[in-house]
């Protein structure tokens, strides 16, 4: 019945086989060869982890921004100590009794066996002098690490920060073991693994003594350890530097970005700090009070933060409308305030002069005009439609995108579109008059500080832009091509032409909203806004670009409870594109007004 | 023999359960010697890992008695239904698991973590004892052969994508128990060329590898004949192709790689040979000529596959599995660290806890993976012998007993068991002494961990359990 039943000699004869073949192997192993117990006999051996240098960072014009100090951790091996003079050891290591059993006692809970950190850093000074009586303490080592120092203090939230990986990261990258350092935010996190590099080893014998006896295997299983690969940011460090000082005292972001590249060259969240306390013994404590201060200074605002955009929507708006040809150059609208609130100004007798004066009543017919096209005869219907048609604008100029810059949480912000007004107010439940405070950017519009200067960067190029980022190149290769490719709008250049002259006029002409923006021969074009906010003073905006032709630099800045846009945003702006294009500030008056300013207690003492 | 029915304490196969709580305790005691730390020095520290794999083992064998309780037939008639649980748990812990040393594979329930992955071996054993034991099942028919293969595959393909190669390499042992139910022989030969075909071209050059090959295939063709004159004709006639081809490439204008120009003669002398073979209607030369052209072609797509398709983080992979790159902070150093505790231990060993190499961190995953090293360093060649020996009656005993089961089901399941189990000891084993590529599976009954443990536990009493009733015949 079982034809098979004798190929079980086979396999049981196999099975066999493969056995006598691993014994044979151990008694060669074991009995025969003796180099593997000369190796292990009494002798042990270290492996001294050779760190290597982490990637430098510089900015565009090659100033250093982020570098390396050296740190010395003295490290414990439990097992291997022996009896010592402690009181010279407490005295050598100015530490008390009571700190070293502690430290002692940590060391033996993690292993007997397993090096670890007795004393994490050791100050130059101890260092300089344990190093010469090391030998009298069995067990103990040396191990040089790598530390970040900045030596300009600025770009925190960019460059992010170094720090001790924990369990999660040991056990998701082999790379990594205990004590081993990693970016935690930052360009320090995104570019992580270029700029680690690759660590060395070093094995050494080591006699009962703990004495080194030479190179384990010549050197066989060393490695070098492979520097970590530098960085060149797009950032520009003296821009960078001058905006985090306008915006001391003041909370908001400052988003520069050159229109021809994408290249990011500033980015100020305010309030900020000094990257130098997130390093050394300190950070721990340094980090926990940063967290927990009520300005949030940990909060990089300029990615993370969303907020209505006010009038400079209205761009968006006109660029719809002469899309959809709902509107042209030439559209004339008076200024109604019955349908929604204005100040006073000169008649908009056509596009450009609207833009100029800001006018509200003119962007809700635009808006109007846009979302009820009349396609439909319901109205109802026929918003539904064209609010679609408006959030498929709306996004392709990179609102509500994520724009992967080369730091971690970047934010996407919020446009409302049909399904969303359908939840709130039931479908077909929902006109124009339920929604139209978009049109002037207020309601429930949500955009991010790099998302305004894009969309900036986008008028100045008059339809096209770059994906903003942060990082130039990685030691001389430049970053990837997705940064390098051009990204085009569906909006004709046509379009643009009235936007740039009204933002022109805007900063230039009489009447304009911004006015204080204005410097001479630069030709800057800006469009002011302000954005209402319920809990205290507005929001305070204004988004430029300049030159007019051929444009350098496009400006977002955001000052939070700082009141009309061109009150406090303008001059800010303006001082930033004096001082990149030119290297000076000519408008003293100006500069000293806003960095005397101190708009973070004017919110408090109003509320 | 009626009459002993269901008198289970007296138709069990003691001599295996002895057999096996020999090995678990002996693994117990090397976990407390590869983890022995004097802070900690009772054996009942639940804090450490020996005491926590004393939790393991009790739970084992409580686990253990409950299979010997359920009635035997329960196996039998829901080996489908264990089977699809066990296949949704491996798509559960892709989708919830956590991971932990760059695998998805773990489901963490409490403080305790298991592994769907081990277990599933028990329950595609069920399923194939299952499906083998119908009346109707031959090899030799094709829906037949491609279900078996299906009911391996899901397995397989699931535990690949955790990514745990090691555990989806351990189904290939299956091939042994189709092989003894009536699997043509040609397969286990054809698979084993293969994946030798395949080790064989990464590790060697191309060049002599299709040397061996044709020469190989001339020896082999000519073994039966005696004609050692037309043998060495044969030779020279490859060596003058050869010689020709070479002579053509290198003087015309391109410059070209040595493996392409063997490449080339090898496949000329192939498709000559096959050609005389058609013109004198001889079958034998025929074949053998295909052969030695499929598998020169073979080596060629597999170095084109590796070098060409292959990215370069996959191609480290697999060359770090196959021991060609050794990486002082990788595999590399960890074979042989792993060598020198086994090698340092000598005849008889440091004696117990006295391991150095061990201990000081030299040997990474000494618990788990490694812990082999524990038992060759402190116990010598007599303790690793004696393991070694230990889990070779072990498989022999579940052979002899799965060959005395009068039902094709519980045959099935128990030369599963045996192939599994005889996998996982040689690969474990022989990674540690750098016979095999280190692939991390446990070394059964040894390394710490609850869900390997439980699994091979529940994996063998099932089988045990099976025994007991072995008169009776299921379906």
């Amino acid at each position: 019945m079982d034809i098979y039943n004798r190929r079980k000699y086979l396999i049981i004869a196999i099975i066999i086989a493969v056995f006598v073949l691993i014994v044979l192997r151990l008694i060669q192993l074991q009995i025969f060869d003796p180099t593997y117990k000369i190796y292990a006999d009494n002798n042990s051996q270290r492996r001294i982890i050779q760190y290597p240098p982490r990637g430098l960072m510089y900015d565009r014009n090659g100033k250093l921004l982020v570098c390396n100090q050296i740190a010395y951790d003295l490290m414990i091996i439990p097992r291997q100590m022996s009896s010592f003079d402690t009181t010279s050891f407490l005295k050598d290591m100015q530490i008390d009794k009571n700190d070293f059993l502690e430290r002692l006692q940590k060391a033996k809970q993690y292993s007997y066996y397993r090096p670890s950190e007795f004393y994490k850093q050791m100050s130059k000074e101890q260092y300089a002098y344990f190093q010469e009586h090391l030998y009298k303490y069995h067990g103990f080592y040396v191990q040089a690490r790598s530390l970040r120092e900045y030596p300009i203090a600025i770009a925190a939230h960019i460059v992010g920060d170094v720090g001790e990986v924990n369990t999660e990261m040991i056990n998701n990258d082999k790379y990594y073991t205990i004590g081993d350092y990693a970016g935690k935010s930052g360009i320090e996190l995104t570019f992580e693994k270029y700029l680690r590099g690759e660590k060395g080893v070093k094995i050494y014998l080591v006699d009962v003594h703990n004495r080194i006896q030479g190179s384990y295997m010549n050197g066989e299983y060393d490695t070098l350890a492979i520097p970590g690969k530098n960085l060149e940011l797009s950032i520009d460090a003296n821009l960078q530097e001058y905006g985090e000082i306008l915006m001391r005292n003041k909370i908001g972001s400052i988003v520069a970005i050159e229109p021809s590249s994408g290249e990011i060259l500033a980015m100020v969240s305010s309030p900020t700090y000094d990257p130098n306390l997130m390093v050394g013994r300190q950070r721990g404590y340094n980090y926990d009070s940063l967290l927990n201060h009520k300005d949030l200074p940990l909060y990089n605002r300029a990615v993370t933060a969303a907020y209505p955009p006010g009038s400079i929507f209205k761009m968006a708006m006109a660029l719809i409308g002469l899309q959809e040809q709902v509107i042209s150059e030439y559209t004339s609208l008076p200024c109604d305030k019955n349908l929604v609130g204005c100040h006073g100004h000169p008649p908009n007798s056509n596009l450009m002069r609207a833009i100029q004066y800001s006018c509200n009543p003119y962007f809700y017919v635009v808006g109007k005009r846009i979302i009820q096209q009349g396609k439909e005869t319901s109205i109802f219907r026929d918003s539904r439609i064209g609010l679609e048609i408006w959030k498929k604008n709306i996004v392709s100029l990179g609102f509500e995108q994520k724009f992967e810059i080369g730091i971690p949480s970047v934010y996407t912000g919020f446009i409302p579109g049909p399904d969303y007004y359908d939840k709130i107010y039931g479908k077909h439940r929902w006109a124009y008059s339920t929604i139209y405070s978009l049109s002037i950017g207020q309601g429930e519009v949500l955009v991010t500080p790099l998302q305004m200067a894009n969309f900036t960067a986008i008028i100045a190029n008059r339809g096209f832009y770059y994906m903003p980022h942060l990082v130039k190149k990685i030691d001389d290769e430049l970053v990837e091509a997705k940064y390098r490719q051009k990204i085009i709008t569906p909006f004709e250049k046509d379009c643009f032409e009235p936007l740039v002259e009204g933002m022109y006029a805007a900063v230039n002409e009489d009447f304009g909203t911004g006015g204080l923006a204005r410097v001479k021969g630069l030709d800057i074009c800006g469009k002011t806004g302000t954005a209402q906010n319920p809990h205290g003073e507005d929001h305070s905006i204004f988004i430029a670009f300049a030159p007019k032709e051929n444009p350098k630099i496009a400006i977002a800045v955001y000052v939070e409870n700082a009141g009309f846009g061109g009150v406090w945003a303008a001059p800010i702006a303006s001082v930033m594109i004096e001082k990149y294009l030119t290297d000076t500030v000519t408008n003293k008056w100006s500069e000293k007004r806003i960095l005397d300013a101190n708009l973070i207690e004017n919110e408090s003492t109003q509320r | 023999m009626r009459a002993h029915r269901g008198s289970i304490i007296r138709n069990i196969d003691w001599i295996s359960i002895i057999i096996y709580l020999i090995l678990i305790i002996a693994g117990w005691i090397n976990i407390y010697a590869a983890v022995y730390d004097e802070n900690h020095q009772s054996i009942f520290d639940i804090s450490m890992r020996y005491g926590k794999q004393l939790i393991w083992i009790s739970a084992a064998v409580f686990i253990a008695s409950v299979l010997l309780i359920i009635d035997s037939k329960f196996y039998s008639a829901f080996s489908y239904i264990i089977y699809g649980l066990s296949m949704a748990s491996l798509i559960g812990v892709l989708i919830t698991g956590i991971v932990s040393h760059g695998a998805q594979s773990w489901f963490q329930i409490g403080n305790i973590r298991l592994q769907p992955a081990e277990f599933a071996k028990m329950a595609t054993a069920l399923a194939l004892a299952q499906y083998i034991s119908r009346d109707s099942f031959s090899f030799k028919n094709t829906k037949d052969f491609i279900l078996c293969f299906v009911i391996i595959s899901i397995p397989v393909i699931l535990i690949m994508l955790q990514p745990d190669v090691g555990s989806a390499l351990v189904y290939s042992s299956l091939i042994i128990m189709f092989y003894r139910e009536g699997l043509n022989g040609i397969w286990l030969l054809f698979f084993s060329t293969l994946i030798f075909l395949f080790i064989l071209s990464l590790i060697i050059s191309q060049t002599v590898l299709i040397i061996i090959i044709v020469i190989l295939t001339i020896i082999i063709y000519r073994i039966n004949t005696y004609k050692f004159k037309q043998t060495a004709y044969a030779i020279a006639a490859a060596l003058i192709i050869g010689l020709i081809s070479y002579g053509i490439l290198y003087f015309s204008d391109y410059s070209i790689n040595l493996n392409y120009i063997i490449f080339f003669a090898a496949l000329t002398y192939g498709f000559t040979g096959l050609v005389i073979a058609i013109f004198k209607r001889n079958k034998t030369l025929r074949i053998f000529a295909s052969i030695m052209i499929l598998a020169v072609l073979y080596v060629m797509l597999v170095n084109y596959f590796y070098n060409n398709i292959l990215k370069e983080h996959q191609q480290h992979r697999i060359s770090e599995v196959l021991g060609i790159e050794t990486d002082p902070l990788g595999t590399g150093y960890n074979v042989n660290q792993s060598k020198i505790a086994i090698g340092s231990g000598g005849f008889g060993g440091k004696g117990f806890l006295n391991g150095t190499q061990t201990k000081y961190n030299f040997v990474p995953e000494q618990d788990t993976d490694f812990i082999f090293c524990t038992i060759g360093e402190e116990w010598g060649f007599v303790g690793a012998f004696l393991v070694l020996l230990t889990f070779l009656v072990l498989i022999l005993r579940i052979i002899w007993l799965a060959e005395r089961q009068r039902s094709v089901f519980s045959r099935v399941y128990g030369y599963s068991l045996a192939v599994v189990f005889f996998f996982h000891v040689i690969i474990n084993i022989g990674m540690t002494i750098g016979i095999m590529p280190v692939i991390g599976i446990p070394l059964p009954f040894f390394s710490y961990g609850g869900s390997s443990l439980w699994a091979f536990t529940i994996f063998l009493f099932i089988f045990l359990r099976l025994d007991a009733n072995r008169l009776e015949i299921f379906r």
